[in-house]
């Protein structure tokens, strides 16, 4: 009974869609309050009745119901509670599911928190909102429909595939999701600004902190889909250039512009038209990613099932959002009016080459994700297009993104100095260079790669730092000055530094862990040590075990250093019977920033098990570096002027929080 | 407890795809073996989703390995390894595509882009800059907008 109130709350919704994707658009065409306010009540009611829907598929799995098709192929009744909840959005129904659940979460952000826009605004940017909902609950109800029952329900169910038997399934994908789809309020504010052929600096204040927002849970997502392959995939990788990984970071690589540019536009009035059209690009990015993984065009772990139809079906919202997107823009562009001119040089200059250089990167991951399927598609002919590609395309774009980093802050509006600039971070660019000297005197001139990349890390994490510093007049003026200067930086200001500072950490740990990792691939019988970068790792014997769902058979191992033991670890290769499936449970300990990480392989008939073992530098510190960027981001939301345009509700004591910050059901 | 371990054993060994490298495939000389890694990572394994030999679990991938491992021995540079491999299973088989007619515009779509992208903003620069020309007397309009933006501060 409650499987079928879901089913039926889900067409419910699809209905409260239909009308808020036609009245308040109506509304605002005809200005009519009446019609405009309606929005905000179906967005309500809508979001209420996708929780509802999501709550019954929950309970479903919950109670393991293997009367729902959907449970059966999915859950298992032995399964961890934790894993039959995180096992709703574990495939390809259940995950579309969350998918318009925020989707909604974000329209009735929209009715809430949207007080302060212009009415006919605020009613065009739910109407496009809902036209993406009306195709997705569509999309749901036609072709993936998570409350099909079975006609005699088996016993039990067929498990979830085990790689997603793990923690990182309840983070990783809610996170995405709602970075992929608050992406969609930027697009609905595009759109709507089209429609209304009206564009001004009200407008960024506004998109802003929801970019900002979907920004900061993209970072999220996707460094704990990194860290989660780390760990669970069995041999320390942390990024693949995989067309899935690549499908979720070009959105986030287009909002990163998106952030930067919208800056611009609310600061200056430039840039307007290109701010919109990115706005666009970075909602097709989140669909395209979304064709791209559930089509089936690509397989991977990550598509759960693949079905044409389905593939068609995405195809069309695909093609139908983005060219109509594309569409209107080319239509309406002209009558947008680009304001405030700078000279090349200015703090405007430096955002353009971010976001030029930003913009080519995001072409060039699509280039090499499509490349393939678009070539064979068109000759028969398959190539592949795999990491060495992207190396040497994507990173070469970045070290100029990088080194522009630190000097772009302290640009001046309209006209900037870079004399001035260069004033006011020469110790950081000193620093660096001597580190660069350091790094050759140790490792030789032949690591020159190691070094330029550990310089230019530490001139980001160190160039971060002088804008405040040099905005504070630190060493220059009384202590007490500089103190209280300090803590009256704006809050958007905190932000860009701890952003751009989670970069630098970020790249050092992309650097440690590429250039510096120590492997080793042997065989060890009990009581054997291996030496790996100073650590000893001695192999104690290996027992069986039986958990919840899985058997699984555990190696010891005593990590030593200098003689003093610093860590037992367990890892485990496990055994899921339900469905036959091996996975392998790395061990690793945390030493300072590096990990130390091993990887058991096969047991060999004499008693001795296969195993890698590694030193992985620094390699803490590409998630470390995520996690401060995700904070920057955040503390930049609660930056004072986000608020500006909501002068009577910030008297009412509301959150400082926008909307979009609040934590998914 | 043995028997208990044993029959895991059994059951791990039926369904586990060796792990990656292997102990027994490690070349004795470390020269060779470094060149044998790194040519892996170039390798697509051909069964698996996007996985360089290096990475992969399959058999196929081992029986790759040990061949690059044979060839190298055998003295072959690594382009003989490369053009051996893509005689034998085609371009698909390289992660990093050959330069051809093909793929000229994966290779250079992203310098071109970059190119044409700067060009394309060098030049609003400079027409922008000719159009406003020398600093005009603000009307009401632009005056109003600085009131504004000075008393909203920063």
């Amino acid at each position: 009974m409650i499987v079928e109130l879901g089913h039926y709350v889900l067409v419910l919704a699809l209905v409260l869609a239909v009308v808020q994707s036609v009245l308040p658009f109506w509304g605002a065409r005809t200005a009519e309050a009446g019609l405009m306010r309606i929005g905000d009540f179906t967005a309500t009611v809508q979001f209420g009745f996708l929780s509802i829907s999501f709550a019954a598929l929950t309970y479903a799995y919950v109670v393991s119901d293997f009367s729902v098709l959907n449970v059966v192929q999915n859950s298992h009744s032995e399964k961890p509670m934790l894993f039959k909840v995180t096992g709703v959005w574990g495939n390809h129904e259940g995950s579309m599911l969350l998918w318009v659940l925020i989707l909604g979460l974000f329209g009735a952000g929209i009715a809430w928190f949207g007080g302060n826009l212009p009415r006919t605004l605020k009613a065009n940017v739910l109407s496009v909102q809902a036209w993406v909902t009306v195709a997705f609950l569509l999309f749901i109800i036609l072709t993936s429909n998570p409350f099909e029952r079975v006609l005699s329900a088996p016993a039990e169910g067929e498990d979830l595939n085990p790689i997603l038997q793990d923690i990182g399934l309840a983070i990783h994908p809610p996170l995405l999701y709602l970075g992929y789809v608050g992406l969609s309020i930027s697009f609905s504010f595009a759109i709507a600004a089209l429609i209304e052929g009206r564009l001004d600096a009200a407008w960024a204040r506004w998109v802003r902190p929801w970019t900002l927002a979907a920004w900061v849970f993209l970072t999220l997502g996707i460094s704990m889909g990194s860290f989660w392959a780390y760990y669970e995939l069995g041999w320390g990788g942390w990024w693949f250039w995989d067309p899935v990984e690549n499908a979720s970071f070009m959105p986030w690589l287009a909002a990163t512009a998106l952030l930067h540019s919208a800056i611009v536009m609310e600061k200056r009035e430039a840039l307007k038209i290109w701010t919109v059209l990115l706005a666009i690009i970075a909602f097709s990015l989140s669909l395209l990613g979304t064709f791209l993984v559930r089509s089936g065009v690509l397989t991977s772990v990550h598509a759960f099932a693949t079905d044409p139809e389905r593939g068609l079906f995405i195809l069309l919202i695909l093609l139908l959002f983005i060219g109509g997107g594309f569409a209107l823009f080319a239509i309406r562009a002209s009558e947008l009016r680009n304001g405030g001119v700078f000279a090349p040089v200015s703090r405007e200059g430096a955002l353009v080459v971010n976001n030029l250089l930003l913009s080519v990167s995001t072409a060039t991951v699509l280039l090499g994700t499509l490349y393939p399927l678009i070539l064979e598609a068109f000759t028969g002919d398959k190539i592949s297009v795999g990491p060495p590609f992207f190396n040497l395309t994507f990173g070469p774009l970045m070290i100029p993104l990088l080194i522009a980093l630190p000097l772009g802050p302290l640009l001046a509006w309209k006209r900037g100095d870079l004399v001035t600039a260069l004033h006011r971070v020469w110790w950081a660019a000193a620093a660096s260079i001597v580190t660069l000297a350091c790094v050759l005197a140790l490792f030789g001139t032949d690591a020159w790669i190691k070094a330029v990349a550990i310089a230019v890390a530490a001139w980001v994490m160190l160039g971060a730092i002088a804008e405040p510093l040099a905005r504070v007049k630190a060493f220059s003026s009384p202590i007490g000055d500089t103190a209280r200067r300090l803590i009256n930086l704006p809050r958007s200001a905190w932000g860009t530094t701890l952003a751009h500072f989670g970069v630098g950490v970020m790249v050092l740990g992309i650097v440690g862990v590429s250039a510096f990792e120590s492997e080793r691939i042997t065989t060890v019988r009990p009581g054997d040590t291996v030496d790996v970068a100073g650590y000893e790792f001695t192999f104690e014997g290996m027992r069986p075990n039986t958990g919840p769902n899985y058997q699984e058979i555990i190696a010891g191992f005593t990590v030593r250093e200098g003689g003093t033991v610093i860590a037992n670890l367990e890892p485990s290769r496990r055994i899921y019977p339900a469905r036959n499936f091996p996975t392998t449970e790395a061990g690793f300990h945390t030493v300072g920033f590096s990990q130390l990480y091993i990887s058991p392989g096969d047991p060999t008939d004499d008693g001795g098990l296969v195993v890698r073992l590694y030193h992985k530098p620094l390699v803490t510190l590409i998630w470390i570096g995520t996690l401060i960027m995700s904070l920057g981001g955040l503390v930049s939301l609660m930056d004072r002027r986000l608020r500006i345009g909501a002068p009577q509700r910030a008297k009412r004591k509301a959150p400082a929080v926008p909307p979009g910050m609040e934590p998914a059901e | 407890m043995t028997r208990l371990l044993a029959s895991l054993f059994m059951a791990l060994a039926l369904v586990m795809p060796a792990l990656a490298v292997q102990p027994d495939e490690v070349l004795d000389d470390p020269v060779l073996e470094q060149r044998a890694r790194a040519l892996s990572a170039e390798i697509r394994c051909l069964v698996c989703q996007n996985e360089s030999i290096d990475e992969s679990n399959a058999q196929l991938a081992r029986d790759l390995r040990i061949l690059v491992r044979e060839r190298l021995v055998a003295g072959d540079s690594d382009q003989d390894v490369l053009d051996f491999l893509v005689a034998r299973y085609g371009d698909f088989v390289l992660l990093r595509p050959p330069v051809n007619a093909q793929t000229a515009l994966l290779w250079f779509g992203p310098a071109a882009v970059l190119v044409l992208a700067t060009t394309f903003v060098l030049l609003r620069l400079r027409r922008r800059r000719t159009v406003t020309g020398a600093p005009a007397q603000l009307t009401d309009e632009e005056k109003k907008r600085v009131e504004a933006l000075l008393r909203d501060g920063d």
